[in-house]
């Protein structure tokens, strides 16, 4: 630069050449304060603009697949809350989908709400988390605060349903761990009222912020073919304008009777996701709203199938009788024989569809267990979304795809 | 050759119909519609199961791989390539499943169809060691390039430890 001739022209033409700048490489990850997951960019910029981005994913990895296929079917379950911190309910719940879908078991009415009940929660979790942590990267801490108190109501409701904040563990093979505790319905709907006034706040400091909606209109916009080429699904592929939700489509356990829309976008930015994602709380409030009454209605019930291949006998009749103290013993030290063959099921995640492929031979051990993770899927993409763009926008984007590191390398 | 009964399911009856001779087992076990196809025709099946209205499979949701080694009264190749595919214009599945010999340990590569299958099939290369043939990248994708081995097969021991190798300089 320094050898080329000062041109005599006005400032401003110099400004505005061409100054043949080379591209520079920036390695961002895998530890990065403004990505909420473990993972490495390695972006290619000419000045600020991205030209290029290589994801480099798998700093989780912990043999997620391989640990499965050591334990008994049931020990698998822990390892499934772990996949998704955010929703551990909802990783628990397609496992052992998958796993009573091989077996041929039907679980009671009673276990199916409960099941739809505890999903909802999750979900509402996930996605309070996603928006609160969103405007926490772009430097807003008050709505963070916001959607974080009402992610701790949720959690407090949680914790009274399965005992855990967090690794919730609730789901089990053939139904949960155990019914709603007394009063959680009063606690429920006292939350539920909470929630949405944390919600409407949240909604007045961010959704028509000049610096929100600056940072997130534009940006980070993806097609819809390219999302159906790169099979994205959950809220992000909602917010191109396509209504799949597996929820409706291919109803499972008890959707197909609760009363739920299905929000949409329209340009697929930023802006559309996180809108996207607010609203689907909202709907999520109402589907659970209908599972607690539905179960006040439905009166005490059963929550776990009458099968012993699965479930474990009533703790009296173990105390009193051999065949089922036998049962008892068996099932603990071996754990369920599950029939041979395969099977898929899939669920409508915070994220995505989530599924599991699994293969057994018959034992009481797990042949394959794969998990088909929306966030490893949705991020695939990524690149496409912000070549050409300013690498402010990166931060946002990955936000709002919500890349669980957990779940992506499993 | 393809068991003649009715699945069910109208996609796997139009592979059947459409792509004659390229399925070699068809089951639909609970639910699941599921064609073995022959793995040198797998992209013609394939391109056909996207490309023709009444299947139209526009998305390739899952890549995987199942290692048999060892399971009990198997017969035939040790690797399966397990490809499941949703239509979003008509809402359904169907499974397609691929044998791969050990001695070769090569599948043709989807990306050229579905660029979903980029990733996926880079997990599957890391996972069990199955090679995409016209897989446009193909590399580890979670673990690291200097390990040693593919973890899923079975022959893999779940407690043997490699030291974690830190950047070259």
């Amino acid at each position: 630069m320094a050898s080329e001739a000062r041109s005599p022209r006005p400032l401003e033409d110099d400004l505005e050449r061409d100054l043949h700048t080379e591209h520079q490489i920036l390695n961002m990850g895998p530890s990065h304060p403004a990505t909420h997951g473990t993972v490495k960019f390695l972006i290619e910029l000419d000045g600020e603009t991205i030209v290029d981005l290589d994801i480099q994913v798998g700093y989780l990895h912990r043999g997620f697949e391989k640990e499965c296929e050591s334990g008994a079917w049931y020990q698998a379950i822990p390892y499934t809350d772990r996949l998704n911190y955010n929703s551990a309910i909802l990783c628990n719940l397609a496992f052992c989908l998958a796993v009573e879908k091989l077996c041929g078991l039907e679980t009671p009415e009673r276990c199916q709400w409960l099941r739809v009940l505890s999903a909802e929660l999750s979900r509402i979790g996930d996605h309070l988390t996603r928006t609160g942590a969103a405007c926490l990267e772009l430097q807003a801490m008050t709505p963070f605060l916001y959607g974080i108190e009402a992610r701790e109501l949720n959690w407090d409701l949680q914790e009274e349903l399965c005992g855990a904040r967090v690794t919730s563990n609730y789901v089990r093979i053939g139904g949960v761990k155990h019914d709603m505790p007394p009063g959680f319905p009063a606690r429920f709907r006292d939350t539920t009222q909470k929630t949405r006034e944390l919600l409407a706040d949240f909604d007045k400091v961010v959704t028509r912020n000049r610096i929100f909606v600056d940072r997130l209109k534009g940006t980070g916009v993806i097609s819809k073919e390219d999302c159906i080429r790169y099979a994205v699904t959950g809220p992000m592929l909602r917010s191109v304008g396509v209504p799949l939700d597996m929820r409706k489509d291919e109803p499972y356990l008890v959707y197909d009777q609760v009363d739920f829309d299905v929000p949409i976008g329209e340009v697929g930015d930023n802006y559309d996701r996180y809108l996207v994602c607010v609203e689907e709380i909202h709907q999520s409030l109402r589907i659970a709203e209908q599972c607690v009454a539905k179960l006040e209605q439905l009166g005490p019930g059963p929550v776990n199938v009458d099968d012993p291949r699965v479930r474990w006998p009533a703790k009296g009749r173990v105390f009193n009788r051999m065949e089922e103290l036998i049962q008892q013993f068996k099932s603990v030290t071996e754990g369920p024989r599950v029939p041979a063959g395969e099977a898929y099921a899939a669920i409508e995640s915070a994220n995505g569809e989530l599924g599991f492929y699994v293969v057994s031979d018959g034992s009481a051990v797990p042949w394959k267990v794969r998990c088909r993770p929306p966030s490893f899927i949705n991020l695939q993409p990524m690149p496409i979304m912000l070549r050409g763009a300013m690498l402010a926008d990166l931060i946002p984007t990955f936000d709002f795809i919500n890349m669980i590191g957990g779940e992506c390398d499993r | 050759m393809a068991a003649p009964e009715d699945h069910g399911s109208e996609a796997l009856e139009r592979l059947l119909r459409g792509v004659p001779g390229a399925v070699l087992a068809s089951h639909a076990e609970r639910g699941d519609a599921t064609a073995l196809v022959d793995p040198a025709r797998l992209l013609e099946a394939m391109r056909y199961l996207r490309d023709d209205p009444a299947t139209a499979f526009d998305m390739l949701t899952d890549v995987t791989a199942v290692d048999y080694l060892g399971y009990p009264g198997r017969v035939g190749p040790r690797f399966e390539v397990v490809y499941h595919l949703y239509s979003l214009a008509r809402n359904h599945r169907l499974r397609v499943k691929i044998g791969v010999e050990e001695a070769a340990c090569e599948a043709p590569s989807l990306v050229s169809l579905w660029p979903s299958a980029n990733w996926m099939e880079r997990e599957v290369w890391d996972m069990y060691g199955i090679r995409f043939a016209g897989h446009p990248d193909l590399r580890r994708i979670l673990l690291y390039d200097e390990f040693e081995g593919h973890p899923l097969r079975k022959d893999y021991p779940k407690e043997r430890r490699q030291p974690l190798v830190g950047p070259r300089n």
